[in-house]
């Protein structure tokens, strides 16, 4: 009995080393190597910005009209503004710090949302299989359709035009979370499914459900482990694509405001100088957001291609 | 065949109802029509009795239904900010969205088959690296930076071409504003559509290469090596025709995307496309113009994916068995 | 002068450290209208054998040594514009699985034309005649209809007769056919084996079928070639060798057939596996599962001895026969 509940491919210690398998492959390959150090790099950075951000973002001083659109240090050679200063004079270095956290942590809560609603969503469909599972997936389908960042922009067109621009900035970073978690669950739930067919024909499963194990554990207990590795591989490219999404979304002012920039709303904000000569304020923040989101990519790809081959595509 | 046709209609129509139920919420929750006819120098008496009158104190449903008939007979409302019936507007947009499609699918097209079938029979050579990698840098920039930094190098740094508008336009049969048949129409067209095929290509690119190496393994490709017939031959009848099975699919959901990117490019070059409408529409809350946008999008939607289908079921002589998809 | 000669065939696959040996310097040699069948578990190299004759081998294998000879003229360094005038042309090929060997996006009668006009100069309309009367040769009811048909829409039965038509086309001097109906049903396996069989009776074609199913070898082969783990260890007349295999891992294919167990008692298996590519074992690649193995089986590999019977490469069948020799010199002294 003990045996039977135990899914038998994946136990801790089988995951366990597995992991160290790709950790192992990943030191033969550079690029992905050199990937994951920047990516780390990213979260530490994300995770320690207030620390490490030269000004306090908080504090009444830190926006400054007489310090705005500085240059860089370099160019004017005034070394409290490493990186320039924006049009309302706050240092962008101490900005894009917070700009990459806030990114980060908009992309990270979206996408737990995506699998929270997708691994519930696949785990029933996959497992009840017949209507249900062909009702859920053609609705997928059909979402899928219609693109995440179609349904982002009209959904938070139409929330702005409720509640009023002021009012809606308010509620940016929690309407954006919510919008991109939501749109695009077909993902996983299409991963989720396809995992559960493949394992619910086998044997322990069986013998667990002849045993008089209950749908719900069944599902969580036996069925759940072993969508992990599918999960992780679309994790890290659906966080960069959720980024990538919040950018656009505030580059069109349907994202964060600018008194609160993530490094969408950043750039957007910076291109108006673009043609002014204060290259520096769109420049950084598109850098930083573009080797975010490459390295991200360099890693889903990786991972896709070394933990598991048949994932969907798409 | 027919049931697969007939089923998937039946779909489209369910989604459209879904469509047009939600751009009727919008309407209803935002719009004030009473005020938007009469002012607000009216009396509460007479504003409610224009509201009996205009059946706005009718059950939802019922007035659901009206939104319906009158849809269907093609009134969808009047913008707030134009005076004209919303159609009318976004129909006279309609051309210039288009064409900037239809011009960044062509570039799609022109690139990402031969790369991508490229990177697919050579794997090793060092071009298809440089692709792989340039197309994964290619997802990694979000479309508003390329758009931006073509416009700053190509038209205020160079001075090459122009940064924004859809400059001259001919009339075709007076039903169609082109800008396809005259040098400076096609000049505008240029930078935009280039925007848009930077992004899209890299992912046609990467599917092409993935679906492409997984048919060039397959026994049927190593069949036609065994009967001898050209390496061209086979690249391009045997493997291509297969591989661009999933790519039609996937073409088809990308359309979506196609859309959100066409609002954007077109917002950054003032491109005065749907897109732009939508977001100026936005701006103004010109709430029935919004609504009907999005109906108009999701008609869009609706008919293509159902057209993808059905072109699918015609390339792949598999799905024409009744109950073979 | 044989047909096809291969001489010393070794086949390796590409590895980061060293190349892994899938086949061990194989020779044999087929006449003009000659049925040859390569006989061995799955894994044993035959497949690979098939496919490197024809150069068709997947990456990262290669051939590593040897030559391959049709007709005198040397194979192995053609250029693959002369390749592609071979295959299909003077070697034809039948693969095992019908229902994924023919492209499914395009017409029967598509993929046979294609093949005739890869090959010589025909129009249209006579390479569709000349298709659709290999169809009917090869017992195709309604050819004509067929021809406009998609491989979905026929029964495995049926394309492999439309894969065994387009092998036909060209008339060529050897169709290698690989496992060509163990996809198939039992009932139509009968029907295409003696089709097959026909036909390269009827065409003077010359056949090498590989199959791991001695009860195919005994309907179809004149001559039997046994392989083990990537190297040949009996070859010789079908008959004599399924009445008098020599070789142990002959015997024990042999004696693994269903019929050779009684109702009710259990198969007679060969114990234990063939031995994977990275691990071969030294010597004679079959002592670890061979009953008679004895110390040198696992130092030197034997080489190929003629016992009477069939060619083998066996130190048990050496011995015995070296037992005999003395006896028969002294005979001779007599």
């Amino acid at each position: 009995m003990n045996v039977l509940h135990r899914p038998p491919v994946q136990g801790n210690s089988e995951r366990v080393t597995r992991m160290r398998h790709v950790l192992v492959a990943m030191r033969g390959d550079k690029l992905a190597l050199f990937a994951l150090l920047i990516f780390a790099f990213y979260c530490l950075v994300a995770l320690l910005a207030p620390l490490l951000a030269p000004y306090d973002v908080n504090s009444t001083e830190f926006m400054n009209l007489e310090n705005a659109e500085l240059a860089p240090a370099w160019q004017t050679g005034d070394t409290r503004f490493l990186l320039g200063t924006d049009t309302q004079g706050r240092d962008l270095l101490s900005v894009i710090l917070h700009g990459t956290r806030l990114s980060l942590t908009i992309g990270v809560c979206a996408v737990l949302i995506q699998v929270f609603l997708g691994v519930g969503i696949g785990l029933l469909s996959g497992y009840m299989g017949g209507r249900l599972d062909a009702f859920l997936m053609r609705v997928a389908d059909i979402q899928l359709s219609f693109s995440t960042m179609m349904v982002a922009i009209v959904v938070l067109a139409v929330f702005q035009t409720l509640f009023g621009h002021a009012a809606y900035q308010q509620l940016a970073m929690l309407m954006l979370i919510i919008v991109l978690g939501v749109a695009e669950w077909p993902i996983f739930a299409r991963t989720v499914r396809a995992c559960v067919f493949a394992e619910k024909e086998k044997e322990y499963i069986d013998a667990a459900r002849i045993l008089g194990v209950s749908k719900a554990r069944i599902m969580l207990r036996h069925l759940l482990p072993n969508t992990v590795s599918p999960i992780l591989v679309i994790l890290t490219i659906q966080i960069a694509n959720a980024i990538v999404a919040e950018a656009a979304l505030s580059f069109l002012g349907l994202g964060m405001p600018p008194n609160q920039p993530s490094l969408g709303a950043l750039i957007s904000s910076g291109f108006n100088y673009l043609f002014s000569g204060a290259w520096w304020i769109s420049v950084f923040p598109s850098v930083t957001l573009i080797l975010m989101i490459f390295v991200m990519n360099l890693l889903g790809d990786w991972l896709r291609d070394h933990l598991n081959p048949q994932v969907t595509r798409g | 065949m027919l049931s697969f046709i007939g089923r998937r209609l039946l779909q489209a129509m369910f989604v459209l109802l879904i469509i047009s139920f939600v751009s009727f919420m919008i309407q209803d929750k935002m719009g004030d029509p009473v005020r938007q006819m009469v002012g607000q120098s009216v009396t509460l008496e007479q504003r409610e009795a224009l509201q009996q009158e205009l059946g706005l104190n009718d059950p939802m449903l019922i007035q659901y239904g009206r939104f319906l008939g009158r849809a269907i007979q093609g009134d969808l409302g009047t913008s707030y900010y134009y005076k004209e019936p919303t159609i009318d507007v976004i129909a006279s947009r309609l051309p210039a969205t288009l064409e900037l499609s239809f011009a960044a699918l062509v570039l799609v097209i022109l690139l990402a088959i031969p790369l991508g079938v490229f990177a697919a029979i050579h794997p090793k050579n060092l071009l298809s690296r440089a692709v792989l990698l340039f197309s994964t840098l290619g997802l990694s920039v979000p479309i508003f930076i390329v758009a931006v930094f073509l416009m700053y190098f190509f038209a205020i740094e160079w001075g090459i071409l122009p940064s924004f508008g859809r400059g001259e336009t001919t009339s075709v049969f007076g039903l169609w504003q082109s800008g396809l048949f005259n040098r400076d129409g096609l000049r505008h067209l240029l930078l935009p559509s280039l925007s848009l095929a930077f992004v899209l290509t890299p992912i046609f690119i990467r599917l092409i290469r993935a679906e492409m190496t997984d048919v060039l393994q397959s026994d049927y490709i190593r069949y036609a090596w065994a009967k001898g017939i050209s390496a061209p031959r086979i690249y391009f009848i045997h493997a291509l025709k297969n591989t661009m099975l999933p790519v039609i699919t996937v073409g088809g959901i990308q359309l979506g995307t196609l859309v959100a990117y066409t609002i954007l490019t077109e917002s950054i070059f003032q491109w005065p496309g749907m897109g732009l409408l939508f977001m100026d529409a936005v701006t103004r809350v010109d709430v029935p113009l919004i609504s009907t946008y999005l109906i108009f999008v999701g008609v869009i939607f609706v008919v293509t994916n159902t057209l993808v289908d059905v072109v699918y079921s015609l390339v792949n002589p598999r799905v024409r068995i009744p109950g073979y998809s | 002068m044989s047909l096809l000669s291969v001489n010393g065939l070794s086949v390796k696959f590409k590895q980061r450290r060293e190349d892994l040996v899938a086949l061990h310097d194989v020779s044999l040699s087929l006449e003009r209208g000659e049925r040859l069948a390569i006989v061995g578990e799955s894994g044993a190299g035959k497949s690979l054998l098939g496919y490197a004759i024809v150069n068709l081998l997947m990456k990262p294998g290669f051939i590593a040594e040897g030559s391959i000879k049709l007709d005198d003229r040397e194979l192995t360094r053609l250029s693959s514009k002369q390749w592609q005038e071979i295959r299909g042309k003077k070697i034809a090929m039948i693969f095992q699985d019908p229902m994924v060997t023919l492209n499914p996006v395009l017409s029967v009668g598509d993929q046979m034309v294609e093949a005739i006009r890869s090959h010589t100069r025909i129009n249209y309309s006579d390479a569709k005649k000349l298709a659709i009367e290999k169809l009917a040769h090869v017992r195709i009811a309604a050819p004509a209809q067929r021809f406009d048909q998609y491989p979905h829409e026929l029964s495995g039965g049926m394309r492999q007769r439309v894969i065994i038509a387009i092998a036909l086309l060209l008339a060529p001097e050897i169709i290698i056919a690989d496992e060509p109906t163990t996809a198939l049903d039992v009932t139509i396996q009968a029907e295409i084996l003696q089709l097959l069989k026909q036909i390269c009776a009827d065409n003077g074609v010359a056949l090498i079928l590989i199959t791991h199913d001695f009860g195919v070898v005994s309907r179809i082969a004149e001559r039997t070639l046994v392989m083990y783990a990537g190297r040949i260890v009996e070859q010789g007349p079908t008959l004599e060798i399924i009445n008098d295999p020599q070789h142990p891992y002959t015997q024990g294919l042999l004696n693994a057939l269903p019929q050779m167990a009684l109702p009710g008692q259990r198969l007679n298996q060969i114990q234990g596996n063939m031995p994977p590519l990275n691990d071969q074992p030294s010597g004679c690649a079959f002592h670890p599962r061979c009953p008679y193995a004895e110390d040198k089986c696992r130092q030197q590999p034997p080489n190929f001895i003629f016992s009477g019977v069939s060619t083998v490469a066996c130190y048990a069948i050496e011995d015995m026969l070296q037992a005999f020799e003395p006896l028969s010199e002294e005979d001779a002294d007599d």
